[in-house]
């Protein structure tokens, strides 16, 4: 095999669920958050400087929102604390109290390091 | 006045075939897909069955008297056909729950799939489905863990759990074995896994690949970010020989073990699973030998009922074969004990070849594991079929990838989390495979490579077990 062809493979730190996808754009993020809401799961935000982002407990933003239906209401929510913390990583993550996990979790704004 | 003693052959319908016998809630029940010899009625080889898996011996026998029998007798209480099968049929029996230890999977399978088995009057015998009732599962552990517990641990939510093999499966040094499992997790994967055949050989004696390998995860966790593990075999020779490469395990600060629990014993396993409870430690479960077992349509053990056992044993994952990929497995029979190993509560359903109402109650689910001869283009079946709740394991689809297993990794990694993000938006991932995985290679050369590499590579071949329906 011509070593020519092998392309050498840059290991990247990545924020565990969809890290490994290019950017998501707005639309994007809109249908994974639609997705939270419908699977019945509480949608909830937390937030961290990258320089502790392997810490199992980011801060909390405000409290998870209980009952929020509205795909609007959490974008807001997620801008909000973007803004108040524009150097954090700010995710996503969506309870469900059935399995008493994490449905999901997703960084939605990387911070700067 | 008591009875009277009658030496002699009975017939066992006499004693243990009650047509009208009510399963009470307490009895463990078993289904049995029965071949009896030509010539024997159906009553008389159920009630055979029922006679030698509990109270009974071939001939009626004086100390019988001293106890009660008939509150102690298994009972065959009802028969039913095998669909588009003459020669066979479904014999159900009836157990009372004082047959057996509490806690004991040993002593059930002992009882149950014991001698009767190699009984003359059978020409085949297949153990389908057993159900456990609570009174049972309530003297089990089992998973020392489960899934919501190593979600929260490994940190990994909303997506199926990405592992592999490291290979070749024997004959590397541990430093070149370590190298291995480093350049996998530093690559996208959360779990490397130790092949079942790795145990302590003199190539590669198990300290030296436990030391190399805790640096090979640590390394990559620092690097990216992310938590990762490696299944360390901790399987062996003796208990003892076990439980000190377990503590070993523990003392590096690595998450999971893993353990072959057929091979290894249900008595082996249910210790380690104990041990991991106590001790914070994941287990991985491998299943090597169960296809002697369960691959033979009229005989032996269903794969079912070992994923039952093993979920009583104790085991946070459990292969389970991959529908797709190189290795045996009818899709819907997988799902049926899928559901059995990830539920609280499974009811009967014969199109996924589950003969009874299963009640887990409170005990933690298992993650089902598809591995053996998957690669990428399986992924977006793979999600569909097993779920969130899985650990996908890629081996020759990882270290086949022409630019290494690091590229491997990554190009797997890629492809599940665009499948992930595919089915969260609402595609359908079996029909638009193929428009899913080339989009996500545009932003990902290593999936675009793999995607060429293994493009031709399909296993079509007949499924052997398939549910009689």
């Amino acid at each position: 095999m011509p070593f020519s062809s092998v392309v050498d493979y840059q290991t990247v730190a990545t924020l565990e669920t969809f890290g490994f996808l290019p950017a998501m754009t707005q639309e994007e993020i809109y249908e994974q958050i639609a997705y939270v809401i419908a699977q019945g799961w509480t949608p909830c935000i937390e937030h961290v400087h990258p320089s502790a982002s392997m810490r199992n407990y980011w801060s909390l933003w405000k409290l998870p929102f209980f009952g929020e239906a509205e795909l609007g209401a959490i974008v807001a929510e997620l801008e909000a604390c973007h803004r108040a913390y524009p150097d954090h990583h700010v995710r996503l993550t969506g309870y469900d109290a059935y399995t008493q996990t994490q449905g999901t979790a997703f960084v939605v704004f990387e911070g700067r390091a | 006045m008591s009875k009277k003693y009658d030496a002699g052959v009975k017939e066992y319908r006499d004693t243990y075939w009650t047509p009208d016998y009510v399963p009470l809630d307490t009895d463990i029940l078993a289904c049995f897909k029965c071949t009896g010899q030509e010539g024997v009625p159906r009553e008389e080889v159920a009630a055979a069955v029922a006679a030698e898996s509990s109270t009974g011996t071939w001939s009626t026998v004086w100390s019988e008297l001293l106890t009660d029998l008939e509150f102690y007798k298994g009972r065959a209480y009802r028969i039913e056909d095998v669909p588009a099968d003459p020669e066979s049929f479904y014999a159900f029996v009836a157990y009372p729950l004082d047959l057996f230890e509490e806690g004991s999977i040993t002593n059930v399978l002992t009882s149950l799939v014991g001698n009767v088995f190699g009984f003359k009057a059978l020409r085949h015998l297949r153990l389908e489905d057993i159900r456990f009732p609570l009174a049972f599962i309530k003297t089990c552990m089992g998973p020392p863990n489960g899934i919501a517990v190593e979600r929260d641990r490994m940190n990994k939510y909303g997506r199926p759990l990405l592992g592999c093999t490291i290979k070749p499966k024997l004959g590397l040094s541990g430093k070149n074995y370590g190298r291995v499992v480093y350049e996998c997790l530093r690559g996208g994967l959360d779990f490397t896994k130790d092949d079942e055949n790795i145990n302590s050989q003199p190539f590669q004696r198990w300290q030296d690949r436990f030391d190399f390998v805790a640096e090979a995860v640590r390394t990559a966790e620092q690097e990216t970010g992310e938590r990762k593990g490696h299944y360390l075999n901790c399987t062996a020779a003796t208990p003892e020989e076990m439980y000190a490469r377990a503590e070993h395990a523990k003392q590096l600060g690595m998450p999971i073990i893993m353990h072959d629990y057929i091979t290894g014993g249900f008595t082996a396993n249910t210790g380690l699973a104990k041990w991991c409870r106590r001790n914070g430690m994941l287990l991985h479960i491998h299943r090597a030998m169960h296809a002697v077992i369960d691959r033979h349509p009229k005989h032996g053990i269903h794969f079912r009922v070992l994923a039952k056992c093993l979920r009583l044993s104790g085991g946070d994952h459990l292969h389970t074969g991959t529908v797709v990929g190189k290795l045996e497995g009818d899709r819907q029979t997988t799902l049926g004990f899928i559901d059995q190993l990830r539920e609280s509560y499974v009811p009967e359903d014969r199109t996924r070849g589950n003969f009874f109402d299963q009640d887990w109650a409170s005990m933690p689910g298992v993650f089902a594991v598809a591995s053996g001869g998957i690669h990428v283009w399986h992924m977006p079946a793979l999600v569909t079929i097993f779920g969130d709740d899985s650990v996908l394991q890629f081996g020759g689809g990882t270290h086949g990838h022409p630019w290494g297993s690091a590229a491997g990794a990554a190009a797997n990694r890629v492809a599940l989390e665009a499948c992930v993000k595919a089915r969260n938006a609402g595609r359908e991932l079996e029909k638009e495979s193929r428009d899913i995985l080339t989009e996500a290679a545009k932003s990902s050369p290593e999936l675009a490579i793999a995607l060429d590499t293994w493009k031709e590579i399909k296993f079509e071949f007949d499924t052997i077990d398939k549910l009689d329906l």
